[in-house]
């Protein structure tokens, strides 16, 4: 590799440990200037809690950093930026009553009253030097999530940051918006700024890097130069092995139709429709996937289908199994418990795992015993089924866990989601609706998760899938569907339509691809 | 219509203590730390603020001199400031620098401060025999004021001119406090300490500093109220639980003013009246329990009315009862 730039950041033989476990074990990494450089690694392979400690959350335990040839202590986010180091978390760290000025100026030395006209001139300055579109005026929580990052990048720029790390940028965004941040990133580079960008999409490394650093399990795995590497050696390094990237969609004959929502209106907190006439039906076998930027009523369709958010307008129909056979029995309104207690095995994986899908204090046995204590009889509770499906799931679905009375908040992203879907699958469930089940997860976990929602289809459940990464959405999904603020697109065969021509749906309400629609 | 006069002053004076109280806890929650030791604190400055005029009292007299009202005035004031500080400090530090529950913390802060109050209050009654009290000297220093001209204008000199000094500190506050968080770049920050310190702490500000300073100066603001208490509602004598329940209705009207040092202004007013009510209209019948109930009864149905929906900019500071941690994961 030759590099006609200086290095601006070289990191040498860092160890991080957070109790018993290790973050970062001797870990390297240099970066040159005005390059892109991509840092890649499974979960838990140390890649944000090395960035972490360049931008100041973390102080490591030892290695040594230098900055533009200096070595340097960080001890807090101050120190990182008057370094120039700016970072833009995945979780993004704004105030979300404060307007985007207002965020922008946060903690920065100046005089006493702050000068919302300077700052937003200042701030439209930079907007329109990299091609950014920003209203500074604008609350938090009014803002898309694409307008947030916007902001966070926005804030680190104004600090002066010539170094920029970018936590999972993309995971989040449209193909529109996530091609936008990769033409405002060339900018950047072209004015000289350094870029380290943490991902575990593959493609998008192949787009956007210059180089590539893979991290494995806290410790170095190889560094590539971009140009000269494809998707294959890079999972082969992160993960170890070569691992297949295809994911596989049985054929299965579709089956009969579980579950039909039509004309389905909710209102949210403001009284606005935040659903509106949504209909759609998911058949046995079959695996509709439902896409759409976030805050467009995901949450909501999900929460009325399985009885947690009030209904006020149109109908959700259950094909339920009674004595005198199937039939579509209409369960608008039912609330959760009594779609429990009507023998209804509808499954729910929640977006927010440990908040609505887990309870986080509670082990294993216990959260698996949620679900069914209440059909066993007596007046104690009986551990031991619960226990006999805990042991079998950590089997199954490889749960890295020290055992199962370990409390479920303690475990990592991966292994609560195979948990929560495992304890779901165990009941035999005829519907099963999965929100982001692999937000946030790493590849090997995410493949094990499409692996098991096909499983799921071959037995004959109809899965409804909400999804972010859209290639993976269309790959694995038989049906798609588009909602787009609360409104739902017709169910189109993925095969039929493009990616570019989903994410347009996804912006624009009513937006029609050339070719016409399947019928469902 | 000078019943309706007489109870506006009156609703004033009695609410200034529960804006001081109130203040204090806005500036505290401002910092995301709710601190459920008003009461303890405004106990604590009640004693300080009485306690250490009473001991100057007695030495100027013992050395001959005749006591100062002024001084006197300015000693309760950094006495019981002080003493209420001391109490947020040691509340600061359990839950800011130990991560102790913040809920917890502040409540064992009231009964701490409750008791320690009462015992002092107890013990200077009896070492002065019978009971302690200032002398008229620096009694008069809390007196109501009366401002040459201003004072004499017919309905307004009575409702706005003709109070003691620290209902005119109080509201001063309350304007400074509430331009302070709205204006200026300090009032930012630590508006943005207390929503999200993971993002503060993020855009290089140091939390701990903001969150010990809000926790310190709300707190000695809290020991000011009590000491209004024992300043001016009792007039100098200390009487036992002299601050009864008006820490607790100082954490509720921090929900009924928004967070809004300016909107305190009208909570305390409300709430002072409501507290006097029954000594100006009384009705005829009426037990006085159902009068004495009124605050508390209000109290709640004001917390019902306020736990519905709201905008987003009126609702508690979101990481009030959450201690942060940088490093936790």
């Amino acid at each position: 590799m030759n590099h006609t730039g200086k290095n601006v950041v070289r990191m040498t033989n860092i160890t991080k440990t957070f109790g018993t476990s290790t973050a970062d074990r001797n870990v390297d990494l240099e970066l040159y200037k005005g390059e892109i450089l991509a840092l890649l690694g499974e979960n838990g392979s140390g890649k944000t809690t090395l960035m972490n400690i360049l931008a100041g959350i973390y102080f490591p335990d030892s290695g040594t950093i230098e900055v533009q040839g200096q070595e340097v202590q960080i001890r807090s986010p101050r120190d990182a930026f008057q370094l120039g180091i700016g970072m833009i978390h995945q979780h993004f760290k704004l105030v979300d009553v404060l307007t985007a000025g207002e965020n922008i100026v946060l903690g920065l030395p100046g005089p006493l009253y702050v000068d919302r006209k300077e700052i937003n001139r200042k701030v439209q300055e930079l907007a329109s030097r990299y091609g950014f579109d920003l209203e500074p005026e604008k609350k938090i929580y009014n803002m898309s999530v694409s307008e947030k990052q916007t902001v966070e990048i926005l804030k680190a720029l104004y600090r002066g940051a010539d170094i920029l790390i970018l936590d999972e940028p993309t995971a989040v965004l449209t193909p529109q918006e996530t091609q936008k941040l990769f033409n405002v990133l060339r900018n950047m580079k072209e004015d000289g700024k350094s870029i380290i960008i943490i991902t575990h999409k593959l493609h998008e490394v192949l787009a956007i890097s210059d180089r590539a650093v893979i991290l494995r399990k806290g410790e170095n795995a190889g560094t590539v130069d971009t140009l000269s590497t494809t998707q294959e050696e890079l999972t082969e390094k992160m993960v170890g092995r070569a691992v297949s990237l295809a994911i596989e969609r049985p054929q299965v004959p579709r089956g009969k139709e579980m579950l039909r929502v039509s004309e389905l209106t909710c209102l949210g907190p403001d009284r606005g429709k935040i659903l509106d006439r949504v209909s759609f039906s998911a058949y046995a076998g079959e695996i509709l996937g439902i896409a759409g930027i976030s805050g467009s009523g995901q949450k909501e369709l999900c929460e009325a289908v399985a009885g947690l958010y009030p209904v006020s307008g149109g109908s959700i129909l259950y094909n339920c199994q009674t004595s005198h056979g199937r039939k579509m029995e209409n369960i608008t309104g039912w609330p959760s418990g009594r779609i429990y207690q009507q023998g209804i095995s509808m499954a729910f994986v929640p977006e927010d795992r440990l908040g609505m899908g887990l309870a986080p204090s509670m082990d294993m046995v216990d959260n698996v015993m949620l679900r069914s204590y209440r059909s066993t009889p007596g007046l104690f509770l009986n551990r031991k089924k619960p226990r006999e499906i805990s042991r079998r799931l950590i089997q199954e679905l490889d749960i890295q866990t020290p055992g199962i009375s370990t409390p479920v908040r303690r475990l990592s992203g991966g292994n609560v989601q195979k948990i929560l879907l495992g304890r779901e699958i165990s009941n035999d469930p005829s519907v099963l609706i999965a929100a982001y089940p692999v937000r946030g997860l790493d590849i090997q976990t995410s493949y094990k998760i499409y692996h098991m929602l096909g499983e799921q289809k071959k037995k004959g459940t109809a899965v409804i899938f909400l999804g972010e990464d859209l290639d993976v959405l269309m790959e694995l999904s038989d049906k798609i569907l588009v909602l787009c603020d609360g409104k739902a697109s017709k169910v189109m065969d993925p095969k039929e339509v493009s990616k570019e021509e989903i994410g347009m749906m996804m912006l624009h309400f009513g937006w029609t691809p050339r070719h016409q629609e399947v019928n469902p | 219509m000078n019943t309706l006069l007489n109870l506006a002053a009156a609703a004033v004076l009695a609410g200034t203590p529960l804006l001081l109280g109130t203040l204090g806890e806005i500036l505290t929650e401002k910092s995301g730390n709710i601190n459920l030791g008003v009461e303890g604190m405004m106990f604590m400055g009640a004693i300080a603020g009485l306690s250490v005029p009473f001991f100057y009292e007695q030495l100027t007299l013992e050395a001959g001199a005749s006591p100062s009202g002024t001084a006197g005035a300015l000693m309760a004031l950094a006495a019981s400031f002080a003493a209420g500080a001391f109490g947020a400090l040691i509340y600061g530090f359990l839950t800011i620098t130990l991560h102790a529950d913040q809920n917890v913390t502040g409540l064992t802060l009231t009964i701490f401060g409750t008791g320690l109050g009462n015992f002092f209050g107890e013990y200077l009654g009896y070492q002065a025999g019978g009971y302690a009290a200032l002398g008229e000297e620096l009694k008069s220093a809390f007196h109501n004021l009366s401002i040459p001209g201003l004072s004499q204008i017919p309905v307004l000199g009575k409702l706005l001119f003709q109070y003691n000094w620290m209902v005119y500190f109080a509201v001063i506050l309350a304007l400074a406090m509430n331009h302070f968080l709205r204006r200026t770049r300090l009032g930012l920050n630590l508006r943005a300490v207390g929503e999200d310190p993971a993002a503060a702490d993020a855009a290089g500000i140091n939390t701990t500093r903001y969150q010990y300073t809000a926790v310190i100066i709300g707190g000695g603001i809290c020991g000011i109220g009590g000491m209004y208490m024992s300043m001016v509602t009792t007039s100098g004598v200390w009487v036992h639980n002299c601050v009864s329940g008006y820490g607790w209705l100082s954490v509720a009207l921090v929900i009924f003013s928004v967070w809004n040092p300016a909107r305190a202004l009208l909570a305390a007013v409300i709430f002072g009246g409501l507290t006097v009510l029954r000594l100006y209209l009384p009705i005829p019948g009426m037990p006085i329990q159902i009068y004495e109930m009124l605050p508390y009864a209000v109290t709640i149905l004001v917390l019902i009315a306020s736990s519905i929906r709201q905008r987003r900019e009126n609702m508690q500071p979101k990481s009030c009862g959450v201690n942060y941690f940088r490093e936790e994961r």
